[in-house]
């Protein structure tokens, strides 16, 4: 009973055909070394095979939540006063900062005045805050979770914008910049090929938040001396800052006390430059306010002549200048030792927006890359020993079946490499293990239909009606243990980092092939031969 | 070509043997969790820093250690890494030292420590402007070159691209040509121009070390990786479970969760047993090995229930040991073929394999095992138990099978 095979065979070929198109693209010529080229554009080799530096970033959220309730609560003052209702100085407080950021406390609130108090409140605060009376004349305002958990979101969102554009404008070629493990405000960032990242941290990590403060006392030599002198603790509308290396004229680092908000911060700096000082010939950055942050600026100075102002970079004080006229909109930071590089890095950190919050580091791994060129060099050996191991014993044990098995192993590979190169998918090294468990565990399938027709043919059935049996009744058998390695990959995948990732891919991509390759290809290929038979005459297996 | 022709064993009559070396193998593995190597963990897990360095010549542990505590870093194990032939070493710096804070100082001081104490032509030249050949990135390299300019090209876009190229093929022949450290500069001339190379025979040197690799885990990720581990192999297991248990009925769910846990018990404790550390990818292996015996005891099932329904009178001791004669070629035949590969990978794929291949070679052989000589015989055994306790057979022969 001959059957029609020429439907089935061109579906095989036009898989073939199109998954080795998967592989190589369109090739630009067919010499070796165009082939490989067109290769490597397709399948992309993970971190692990090309050398390069994979970071983990700690968004430190709750400052982003902490600036808000600042500004907030230095807002709140003003609010209520405006309003006819003046509290002594230092009233409107933080009782938590460092664990409870979101949560700001009125002090001496006068009790008849509750009513005006509230409607104040509720007015200017009640969308994003919670606010209740409590005893001792005092009242809380406390962020709503919604409101907090939208900042923290906003604040990540923003930082991974940020380090992209730092990333690119640095030069990085194929940078991954993405959030990391859904919830915890983590950033995973991929370099590759850089192999000396500590240029690349140092810009990404560096919150460049620039602002201007009004001094209130200093320069003093220390922490401890400047408490002492400000009547042993910090009023709190003020801080202590110190300078950054090499700015204090004495050399060493001096402290100043300064208003805590601010009167410039980060999001008024439209834009920077570099320049060099004119007097000095020494680099120097240029910044330019917004219109709305020159206005402000403009008034403050114009009301402040004559009192120094502090310029503040990441918490640290660069300059202090005083006020000699109205400032509208553009200011300069020099001094600091500043080279011509770090100049260049400054501008472009300013230009590019500053960090909402800062980052800290919590994993670095760096592949140097003859690590990973041996690496490649080791998988691909092994996976071309393995699999021409599995081929020869297929050959020797099964005969003739044995050529179909390693057919069929072949075309697998080729479907398996063809989807990754479809879908982009990233090869890693344990990627290439998973290539190789394929191999081993795709074998199975075949085994299984192969030991079957055997055990019929034992029985006494003709080769055609062996054939038939074996598929038939090894196909539920070949499901269920494909399933149950899939579900392992799944899972995988979903709690697996990269190069584990890329693992789960190959198996389960290659697990799927197989159901192809071993139960469709085989029997189009046992269909054939048996075409060529006469009717019951024995096959090689 | 046949192994096996029709067996005949009695399987579920050497149960007492196959107990016996789970129990040696299970327990041995369990002593030195607890009180032999432990759990050996790879730094994903514990945190701290760890950097793989490669030497020109067979590495001086004695030496290293000095380096490294004359540089500040106490305690910080020394160890070679890979066969010797290799001269790797792995420098540790334990988590306690390794803070947040300070987490990318560690890998500067070990750096240092070798440049400036270990490695003689580093203490020499160290600090001289002279650029470290074994160690230049590729962005340090053309800078270099381009400063230099050797060629006298000046600095034209042409003259960058030259240079560029230079350095390329001086780096293909340093790290895809030999692992990451050059033997002599003169042997650039066989890659680079000659004009180049005179150069950097005069203004570069060979420090004679190169760092490989780089991994530095903050506690924060060791912890929560550790948990995301378990997590996965919980659930990995839970739904097994449920398949089975919608496939065939719980006992079966049961017996092969029973089995699949026993075989990542001794996986775990053959880990121990040879200090091997564990990390990520080798939980993706063990993840990988239960769906693996997953599949294995899934065949044996698949053969006892069909063997159910048809017979009609058997016993079901006799029962499972024709179902378990009836699979073995085919068991013993795919785990051998599986088992070519992953040995494969664990001789010819490289040492960051190495765990991961540990894994499965254990993992595979003890997972065709635990099908014959766990799972079915747990069927057996559950039982047993309940007719010994009046209850009717739990897996009666001759009824019809969803």
């Amino acid at each position: 009973m001959r059957k029609n095979l020429t439907q089935k065979t061109i579906l095989i070929i036009a898989v073939l055909a199109i998954c080795v198109l998967g592989i190589t693209g369109i090739p630009s010529g067919f010499s070796p070394a165009a082939l490989k080229q067109s290769i490597l554009n397709r399948i992309h080799l993970g971190l692990d095979l090309k050398g390069g530096t994979h970071l983990i970033l700690q968004v430190m959220v709750n400052e982003a939540v902490g600036i808000t309730t600042d500004s907030d609560a230095a807002h709140i003052q003003q609010d209520l006063a405006s309003n006819g209702i003046t509290l002594p100085p230092n009233s409107v407080v933080k009782p938590d900062p460092k664990n409870h950021p979101e949560v700001i406390q009125i002090n001496n609130a006068p009790p008849d005045r509750s009513g005006d108090i509230s409607s104040v409140l509720n007015s200017r605060y009640g969308q994003q805050y919670d606010i209740a009376s409590g005893a001792n004349n005092t009242w809380t305002l406390t962020m709503k979770p919604t409101a907090e958990a939208d900042l923290k979101k906003r604040a990540l969102d923003q930082s991974i914008e940020v380090i992209r554009q730092r990333v690119d404008s640095l030069g990085v070629s194929e940078p991954v910049v993405q959030e990391y493990n859904l919830g915890s405000y983590q950033i995973l960032v991929e370099l590759p090929g850089i192999d000396d990242p500590a240029r690349v941290k140092d810009v990404i990590q560096s919150t460049a938040r620039l602002e201007i403060h009004l001094v209130l006392g200093g320069p003093y030599s220390s922490e401890a001396d400047a408490l002492q002198q400000i009547g042993g603790s910090v009023p709190y509308d003020a801080e202590l800052l110190p300078t950054a290396p090499g700015v204090s004229q004495s050399g060493g680092i001096s402290w100043y006390e300064v208003r805590r908000t601010a009167e410039v911060g980060g999001t008024d700096i439209r834009s920077a430059r570099v320049g060099s000082n004119t007097n000095t010939n020494e680099p120097e950055v240029e910044f330019f306010l917004t219109t709305a942050a020159g206005d402000h600026f403009a008034e403050f100075t114009g009301a402040n002549k004559g009192k120094p102002l502090a310029v503040i970079l990441d918490n640290k004080v660069q300059e202090v200048a005083n006020i000699r006229d109205q400032i509208r909109d553009q200011g300069t930071i020099s001094g600091g030792a500043m080279t011509e590089q770090q100049a260049n890095d400054l501008a472009m950190l300013l230009n590019t927006g500053s960090l909402p919050a800062s980052l800290h580091y919590l994993q670095e791994s760096t592949i140097g890359p003859s690590l990973g060129a041996d690496s490649i060099r080791q998988g691909v050996m092994a996976a071309i020993i393995g699999m021409l191991a599995v081929m020869i014993f297929m050959l020797i044990y099964y005969k003739g079946a044995g050529i179909n098995a390693d057919l069929a192993l072949f075309l697998n590979l080729v479907i398996l490499l063809g989807f990754m190169g479809y879908t982009q998918s990233v090869l890693t090294l344990p990627g290439i293990a998973g290539v190789i468990l394929t191999v081993g565990m795709g074998v199975d399938s075949n085994v299984l239909i192969f030991e079957r027709i055997r055990e019929e043919l034992r029985a006494g059935k003709s080769p055609a009606a062996a054939v038939d049996q074996g598929f038939a009744h090894a196909w539920t058998t070949i499901l269920d243990t494909h399933v149950t390695t899939v579900v392992a990959a799944a899972i995988l995948f979903l709690f697996g980092t990269g190069p584990v990732k890329g693992f789960a891919v190959t198996l389960t991509a290659g697990l799927c092939a197989n159901l192809f390759t071993a139960v469709f290809v085989s029997r189009v290929i046992f269909d054939a031969h048996l075409n060529k038979k006469l009717r019951g005459e024995p096959i090689s297996i | 070509m046949e192994f096996f022709g029709q067996p005949k064993i009695d399987w579920l009559g050497k149960k007492w043997y196959f107990l016996g070396f789970s129990l040696i193998f299970s327990v041995s593995g369990i002593l030195s969790l607890l009180f032999w190597h432990h759990l050996p963990l790879d730094v994903d897990f514990t945190g701290g820093t760890v950097v793989r360095v490669k030497l020109a010549q067979k590495p001086d542990i004695g030496r290293l250690r000095s380096a490294a505590e004359a540089a500040g870093l106490k305690d910080a194990p020394v160890v070679t890494y890979g066969p010797a032939v290799n001269n790797e070493v792995i420098i540790t710096l334990p988590e306690k030292e390794t803070s947040e804070a300070a987490l990318d100082a560690g890998r500067a001081a070990i750096v240092s420590a070798l440049t400036t104490r270990y490695s003689e032509t580093g203490k020499a030249n160290a600090g001289s402007g002279k650029l470290d050949l074994d160690n230049a990135g590729r962005g340090t390299l053309i800078d270099w070159l381009t400063k230099q300019d050797p060629e006298h090209l000046g600095t034209s876009d042409a003259a960058t691209q030259r240079y560029t190229q230079q350095a390329d093929a001086i780096l293909h022949y340093r790290d895809t040509d030999h692992s990451g450290l050059i033997d002599s500069i003169s042997a650039l001339s066989s890659v680079a121009d000659p004009a180049v190379v005179k150069d950097l025979e005069q203004n570069a040197y060979l420090s004679g070390f190169a760092v490989r690799n780089v991994e530095i885990v903050g506690p924060q990720v060791g912890t929560q990786l550790k948990h995301q581990a378990l997590a996965a192999t919980l659930y990995s297991l839970a739904g097994m479970l449920i398949y089975l248990w919608f496939r065939f009925e719980l006992i079966y769910g049961v017996a092969a969760v029973v089995a699949v846990f026993h075989d990542t018990l001794i996986t775990v404790g053959a880990f121990s047993l040879k200090n091997q550390e564990i990390s990520l990818t080798v939980i993706a292996a063990i993840l990988t090995l239960i769906g693996y015996s997953m599949n294995d005891t899934i065949v044996v099932f698949d053969r006892i229930r069909e063997n159910l329904r048809l017979s009609r009178r058997e016993k079901l001791a006799d029962l499972v040991n024709r179902s378990i004669n009836q699979t073995l070629s085919r068991t013993v035949l795919t785990s051998g073929l599986t088992f070519l590969t992953v040995l494969s990978l664990y001789v010819f794929g490289g040492e960051v394999l190495r765990g991961f291949s540990f894994a499965l070679v254990i993992g595979i052989l003890i997972g065709t095992y635990s099908s014959i000589a766990v799972a079915a015989p747990m069927l057996v055994a559950y039982q047993d138990w309940r007719a010994r306790r009046g209850k009717g057979a739990a897996l009666p022969t001759g009824r019809r099978s969803r």
